[in-house]
């Protein structure tokens, strides 16, 4: 059995990023495993602009900013399979995966880092009553056929769904001549970035129907019309609100979910807050020596920050490699008030050596809040915040120096300003 | 005085600025972290413009088609006219990253150029 430092699962913009930064702290034996054609993952269907402004300080397409880290990797001589699903994998950090290249092979490392990116939360879990007819896809199914292989999917649109990625594809259809009739979010709230619902939806007169949901689809062979209906607070439908849209495409864009299966069944502990695996400050999971960054451990709305999140995993990795200690005993990072979750989840006070950035989603919209950070009850942190929205993630920071002098859990909680 | 609340583009910061006019006149720009944000909010004022991105039909790549993309921002209102010209055109791999894949579109002045580098199959 092939035996390297590391393994890298998953070639996206993680797995590059871990890649790079593992060959920059000298860790050279290592393999990345990519399951597409080529490096660079889901941004390679991502056309649109907007990407990279916090790594290379400009605004560059999803494949630009691939290309950009492939080039780094390929200059570092990171070795990369392609076309190399990966089956397995074990708290002994084997792996197996399948390739045409090589058949069925397993291989073990010293460190494992999954970069393995997320998918998109489909049809079967949000259950739209009627027919099963062609026309309804994800959304980045959907930009996938556009923006890679070169299909239209259809011509009269309607998206359910107000993440990023149906909005922006509601204006990539409209650019490529389709009528798309408007965008449903079940929330009395917009789930994309504020810069996509102006730049994506109202730029081209696109309807959001804030508080509304899909409730049935028609159509035999091809879709042929929706009904759309609002919902109460409860999110239940009100009848006597029905609405049809004769369209031949619906668009589901109605979540993330990070690609677990691996980690679950290496009988690693996920915290289903975020439905990735728990992991400390270096971004190590529950089993030693795995690693866990990006969309495959809670996913992200910038891919700047997976690629620096994915950085500093490796760093973890590479920190486990030479050090191979006990890194003492972990105190745990919780979400308090109106806090969804929060990443990392434990930290290690004996062996604080550097600053801990927390990433964490808020519940609901609140114009003026005060984040509170606090351990039993001394509060390390508070801080005024503007405009909190669950689909902008926030960051804070705890010095290496208030991690050193932890004795209780962690709360970050964020109260609603009186 | 007239005041207008604008959610900034320019990057997925998406700031919200606040801007002050008068006879469509901009007094005063707030609540951008940048001056790329100030920016923006003044031209949005006059003449709303945007990054364009699309793909081209490519010939012998390991894709059917190239991401595209302009060189910088062209006005909103140019949209259609500049998507009907991209739908035109066909180019062979391969491709470089940044080459220039349309001169001048849609008479903005603006060339569109390739996202992505395209080998050859």
């Amino acid at each position: 059995m092939k035996h390297y430092q590391a393994i890298v699962i998953g070639g996206g913009s993680a797995g590059l990023s871990a890649a790079v930064t593992l060959k920059k702290n000298g860790i050279e034996d290592i393999v990345v495993l990519e399951k597409d054609c080529e490096p660079g993952g889901i941004l390679e269907q991502c056309i649109h602009n907007g990407f990279g402004l916090q790594t290379f300080k400009e605004q560059l397409s999803g494949p630009a900013y691939a290309e950009r880290y492939v080039k780094m990797a390929q200059e570092l001589n990171v070795e990369i399979k392609l076309n190399t699903m990966v089956t397995e994998l074990h708290k002994d950090r084997t792996v197996r995966y399948v390739s045409s290249a090589e058949g069925d092979v397993t291989i073990s490392a010293d460190a494992v880092i999954l970069a393995v990116g997320c998918y998109e939360r489909a049809r079967g879990a949000i259950n739209i009553t009627g027919t099963r007819p062609a026309g309804i896809y994800t959304a980045g199914q959907a930009q996938r056929y556009l923006n890679i292989e070169g299909y239209m999917v259809g011509k009269k649109v309607f998206i359910l769904g107000s993440g990023d990625i149906g909005l922006i594809m509601a204006r990539r259809m409209t650019l490529e001549g389709a009528k798309v009739y408007g965008v449903a979010e079940i929330m009395p709230y917009s789930n994309g970035l504020p810069r996509n619902i102006r730049q994506c939806l109202e730029d081209f007169d696109i309807p959001l129907y804030l508080s509304h949901t899909v409730t049935k689809t028609f159509g035999k062979d091809r879709l042929e019309k929706i009904e759309l209906m609002q919902v109460d607070e409860k999110m239940n439908p009100i009848p006597g609100t029905e609405q049809y849209f004769d369209v031949d495409t619906l668009l589901l864009s109605v979540g993330l979910i990070p690609e677990n299966h691996l980690a679950e069944d290496a009988g690693i502990i996920m915290d289903p807050a975020i439905r990735g695996p728990k992991v400390d400050d270096t971004y190590m999971t529950s089993a030693e020596g795995i690693f866990a960054c990006g969309n495959g451990l809670h996913v992200h709305d910038l891919v700047d920050f997976v690629s620096l999140q994915a950085a500093r995993a490796a760093e973890g990795a590479a920190k486990y490699l030479k050090e191979h200690k006990d890194r003492g005993r972990a105190v745990a990072v919780k979400p308090g008030e109106n806090v969804g979750y929060t990443v990392p989840t434990c930290v290690h006070p004996q062996d604080a050596c550097a600053n801990v950035e927390f990433f964490f989603r808020v519940r609901k919209p609140m114009d003026e809040a005060v984040l509170e950070i606090r351990s039993g009850d001394q509060v390390l942190r508070t801080m005024k915040k503007r405009k909190l929205m669950p689909s902008e993630m926030e960051r804070a920071v705890l010095t290496a120096k208030e991690i050193a002098s932890l004795k209780e859990e962690v709360i970050i909680a964020v109260k609603e300003a009186a | 005085m007239e005041t207008r609340e604008l959610i900034c583009v320019t990057c997925p910061m998406g700031c919200r600025i606040t801007v002050e006019m008068e006879e469509g006149k901009v007094l005063s720009v707030s609540g951008n972290s940048c001056p790329r944000g100030e920016a923006y909010a003044r031209q949005e004022c006059i003449q709303p413009m945007r990054i364009l991105t699309s793909t081209v039909r490519i010939e012998n790549g390991i894709h059917r088609v190239l991401p595209v993309i302009t060189e910088k921002e062209i006005p909103l209102e140019k949209m259609e006219a500049a998507m009907a010209e991209v739908r035109e055109v066909t180019v062979n791999a391969p491709v470089e990253v940044n080459d220039v894949i349309l001169e001048d579109i849609a008479g903005t002045g603006v060339n569109l150029i390739a996202s992505r580098s395209m080998q050859k199959i």
